[in-house]
């Protein structure tokens, strides 16, 4: 029973009438029905990165710790000592709107299946979230439901599984009220030797289905994730997936303990386009063909079709090459951690993706052109990127600077957020030296005695005053906020969230982010291993502001970072990088900007690569000298923001006095890059290496027990007391959710 | 002493208690695979954290009946010492090798945090290197640890001084803030906080090791 190819068909599967013709041109005849099922999702915006490839070229992906780099499952870099780690960020935003919960969980499965799949035990995962407000009177109640079921989804899948979750961040705007970000960031440590690929090497040898049972669930989540949503959205409730941490968990033990016997030649997990995608780019990868017959597909559902088949997204399933003669010491490894291993065909040499069903070929497709050969566009993007905010802001004088940092400390962006964070076994596996809440999260790593550090940042206040300016502004803060703990930046895997880019301004937007992030990678070396384009974040036509985030990984040679808390009073506090610049224009991005005066205008920070560099490497000479009892980047919410995010840990405030002549409100709540807030009994070793690495480092007070001062000569400006302060920033998150979920 | 750590298939805090005993401790640890039915001649057993499987149902339902559960119970009836931590108390209470149940947290939501406990006896295998009213600062990370048993079972418990633990901040609504109970033989203990996440000087506290030395040196005075 064939079912016609019509026009309706063609453009119900997003394909256009130019590229159907190329399908046609590609197989020398009409496909079938399941062929153009799987043309759809592969040349998908989310396979197929077709509006995005031509500018990630860009990217710098090289350097001498990179033994991988991006187009496989994800990037591996050199850690020493014979071992490495593979780490990936990966997006799960648009299923995660229409069931939060499952949308969450399964984001993390998936990232954590593309680590493990490179032979990496995963030992660590991070989450950079957006959400709308909570206490918008519209969206506010819904936007309660999305946070806390993103929150559960990733806990429960996390927790099972027995990876911590060490970090991440949680920010808040408007533009993602109809369209929340959930990027998962995972990371796993491998032994150089170890490392699996996702390619299907060696004619003859039979390719294995390992893992949870084919169902109709996810089936086009791919082409999901390349639509903007309308209002029938939620009607596609079934394209999300449901995950099973429990049987992922047997996935990863089954497949690490697999890969020990020699018998595995390639593996790749079946995420986006399940079956469809880890066939065709087994075979391309490895220049080979991949014959399968669905007929041995274990399958959850009766009745289910060969389009169905080939493009569930059902979660924790795995397809593997063995190598010919060996199948069954894979298929007793499996047996031991009760999963199935079902040989469903084999590699061939044709370079062709050979489907049958019920005896009949259902798809014959060369690999390459669903793979390597996909659509690749040059998207108008000759105009300046969407922006509506002015360049000018509002002029205003503060009335109260202390009720201001109280604003900020208890705003749903910089208030603590331990609600979240707890929620998530962050210590399993006893490896987080520091944790949530901090800098960036250190690990130690037991086999070689070292240490890692990790963050996530993103910026779309930046991001949205300039594309270009906000990618490198992260790439800066998240190095320095590696730098801060005492970690060398070394690589850096990246997410693109952003609108239609069929859109010249958001294209426009989505081109100049690359660049800047390019440029900055390459400038403080460390370059992209890997990540995940996520395009069509728009709900009825309205576009999240543009979202680049990164997530960058450190090394340590011992796992002894330099934390935020200010340890004891007597302390000098030193500004490492100095007091920065400001200027109208240059505020009008921050927090400040937003929460007090409700408002968003002008241009990011202005950064200084040069000067950044030299703060981060003073910084990390301080720290390897144990020089600096506390350390702390200064970042959103500015230097009274970082005065007492330093002194919530243990009580200990600052007195502080300051020499400058910005306006109090920049001098108090400006985000200008490259300073670190330190403090230390040794203050004149500190400054005289940053006077050898050119850097300024005024020592701007002393810490005092349980109270903030601030002077600017002889002007008071803030006196608050640590705990009245940390009451506010610790109960922030939760006001907001309780008000919010009583609407 | 040789300490046999029970790995069922979702155990996941399995290798950090081999990492506690072997590494941090200094003494001899060995996994013990869930279908076995004996232990190997192991002097101590630990119940690691985790979801056994999955925990889908109860946590701990299905645990109670592998076939590694038989031979715990046979070794706990012959006076060996077992350990159950976090998801390991909750086999032990499923398998009713201990009274009472875990319940969902008091606040429904999984909790990861360091927590203060009491030590509530120091007469048995596991806290006799630890004076009574001793705190420790141990990490808990659970969703389900809200220790319940009836009002009666509660006063024999505390009747035959087998509260080993209680929460000075009670996480989760536990019945009398109990943290950590002993079987009638006190060879038993069952715990919601983990010990081996606190072994080593680098996770913050070294508290756990107590609990870990105690029974090395019990061993030996046997």
């Amino acid at each position: 029973m064939a079912t016609a190819i019509t026009p309706d068909l063609i453009e119900s599967h997003q394909l256009t009438r130019e590229e159907y013709d190329r399908i046609v041109s590609i197989l020398g005849r009409e496909p079938t029905y399941t062929e153009l099922g799987i043309f759809s999702v592969m040349w998908s915006e989310h396979c197929s990165y077709k509006s995005s490839r031509l500018h990630l070229k860009k990217l710098p992906t090289r350097s001498r710790l990179v033994l991988q780099g991006p187009g496989e499952n994800a990037g591996v870099i050199d850690i020493g000592g014979g071992y490495g780690i593979a780490f990936k960020i990966e997006s799960h935003n648009h299923p995660s709107f229409i069931e939060p919960f499952q949308g969450a969980a399964t984001g993390v499965g998936g990232i954590l299946r593309d680590v493990f799949t490179m032979g990496a035990r995963p030992i660590a995962v991070m989450d950079a979230l957006r959400f709308g407000p909570l206490q918008d009177p519209g969206a506010g109640a819904r936007n309660v439901r999305i946070l806390e079921g993103v929150v559960s989804g990733i806990a429960h899948y996390g927790n099972c599984f027995g990876v911590p979750t060490v970090g991440g961040e949680t920010m808040f705007e408007a533009s993602y009220s109809g369209n929340p970000l959930i990027n998962v960031f995972a990371l796993g440590i491998v032994k150089h030797e170890e490392v699996f690929f996702g390619k299907a090497e060696g004619v003859g040898n039979p390719v294995l289905y390992v893992g949870a049972k084919t169902g109709r669930d996810g089936i086009h989540g791919a082409s999901m994730a390349s639509a903007e949503f309308t209002e029938a959205a939620m009607e596609k409730r079934p394209n999300v997936q449901v995950g099973d941490p429990f049987m992922e968990k047997l996935l990863l033990e089954a497949c690490l303990e697999a890969m020990q016997t020699g018998a595995i030649a390639g593996i790749q997990d079946m995420g986006a386009a399940g079956l469809t995608s880890s066939s065709c780019e087994m075979a391309s990868r490895a220049g080979t063909g991949i014959e399968l017959d669905l007929d041995h597909v274990p399958q959850r559902e009766s009745g289910m079709t060969a389009y169905e088949m080939m493009l569930s997204e059902s979660q924790e399933r795995m397809l593997l090459v063995a190598r010919a003669g060996r199948e069954h010491e894979v298929a007793a490894v499996f047996k031991k951690w009760g999963l199935d291993a079902v040989a469903i065909g084999r590699v061939t040499a044709s370079g062709r993706l050979t489907v049958r069903h019920r005896g009949q070929v259902v798809a014959d497709i060369p690999a390459d052109a669903l793979a390597r050969q996909a659509p690749l566009y040059d998207r108008p993007h000759n105009v300046k990127p969407y922006r509506t905010a002015p360049l000018e802001g509002p002029s205003f004088r503060s009335t109260d600077l202390r009720r201001d940092l109280e604003t900020l400390l208890a705003s749903d962006d910089l208030c603590s957020k331990r609600w979240i964070w707890e929620q998530y076994d962050y210590m399993v596996r006893t490896n987080t030296v520091a944790g949530p809440g901090t800098d960036a999260a250190v690990l130690r790593i037991k086999e070689t005695g070292t240490a890692l550090a990790m963050a996530l940042d993103g910026n779309g206040r930046y991001s949205y005053l300039s594309p270009r300016e906000g990618a490198r502004l992260i790439v800066a803060e998240c190095c320095r906020n590696l730098s801060a703990t005492g970690a060398l930046p070394v690589a850096t895997t990246n997410n693109l969230n952003f609108g239609n880019p069929e859109r010249p301004e958001i294209m426009a937007q989505l081109v100049e982010s690359i660049e800047g992030m390019a440029e900055a990678c390459a400038f403080f070396e460390v370059p992209i291993t890997g990540g995940n384009v996520s395009l069509y974040n728009e709900t009825l036509g309205e576009a999240i502001f543009p979202t680049p985030v990164v997530g960058i990984v450190g090394l340590m040679n011992a796992p002894r970072p330099a934390t935020v808390d200010f340890k004891e009073p007597g302390h000098a506090v030193i500004l490492l990088g100095g007091l920065g610049r400001c200027d109208d224009a240059q505020f009008g991005g921050t927090q400040y900007a937003k929460h007090v005066l409700k408002s968003l205008w002008g241009l990011p920070p202005a950064l200084d690569m040069e000067y950044e560099k030299r703060v981060q490497a003073a910084i990390r000479e301080i720290v390897a000298e144990g020089l600096a009892a506390s350390s702390h980047d200064v970042g959103d919410g500015g230097l009274a923001v970082a005065l007492l995010e330093s002194s919530f840990g243990k009580g200990i405030g600052a007195q502080v006095v300051l020499d400058s002549g910005l306006r109090p409100e920049f001098l108090l709540f400006h985000e200008g890059p490259s300073r670190i807030l330190v403090s230390t009994p040794q203050p004149a070793r500190i400054q005289s290496i940053a006077v050898r690495h050119g850097v300024e480092a005024p020592r701007i007070g002393d810490t005092i027990l349980g109270k903030v001062e601030i002077r600017n000569r002889q002007t008071p400006l803030m006196d608050c007391g640590v705990l009245e302060m940390k009451q506010l920033w610790e109960s922030g998150l939760e006001k907001l959710l309780g008000s919010s979920s009583k609407l | 002493m040789r300490v046999g750590v029970v790995v069922f298939p979702g155990s996941n805090c399995d290798h950090d208690a081999w990492f506690a005993v072997s590494r941090n401790l200094g003494h001899t640890a060995g996994f013990i695979w869930h279908d076995s039915d004996r232990l190997g001649g192991v002097d101590a057993v630990i119940l690691p954290g985790g979801f056994s499987y999955g925990d889908y149902l109860r946590c701990g339902a299905i645990a109670r009946f592998s076939p590694v559960m038989q031979a715990v119970r046979k070794f706990a009836d012959d006076g060996g010492q077992v350990l159950g931590i976090c998801n390991g108390f909750q086999v032990l209470v499923e398998s009713h090798i201990l009274p009472g149940a875990l319940l969902r947290n008091a606040g429904l939501k999984f909790i990861c945090r360091e927590v203060r406990l009491r030590v509530e006896t120091a007469a048995s295998p596991f806290t006799h290197a630890a004076e009574k009213g001793r705190i420790l600062r141990l990490p808990i990370a659970h969703g389900e640890g809200c220790y319940y048993a009836d009002n009666r079972t509660l006063d024999e418990l505390e009747a035959a001084d087998r509260v080993a633990f209680r929460y000075l901040d009670n996480p989760n609504g536990s019945a009398r803030d109990i943290a950590g109970i002993l079987n009638q033989g006190r060879n038993v203990l069952g715990m919601m906080p983990h010990p081996e996440r606190a072994a080593d000087p680098l996770m913050g506290s070294t508290d756990g090791l107590v609990i870990l030395q105690s029974m090395v040196s019990a061993y030996a005075v046997r």
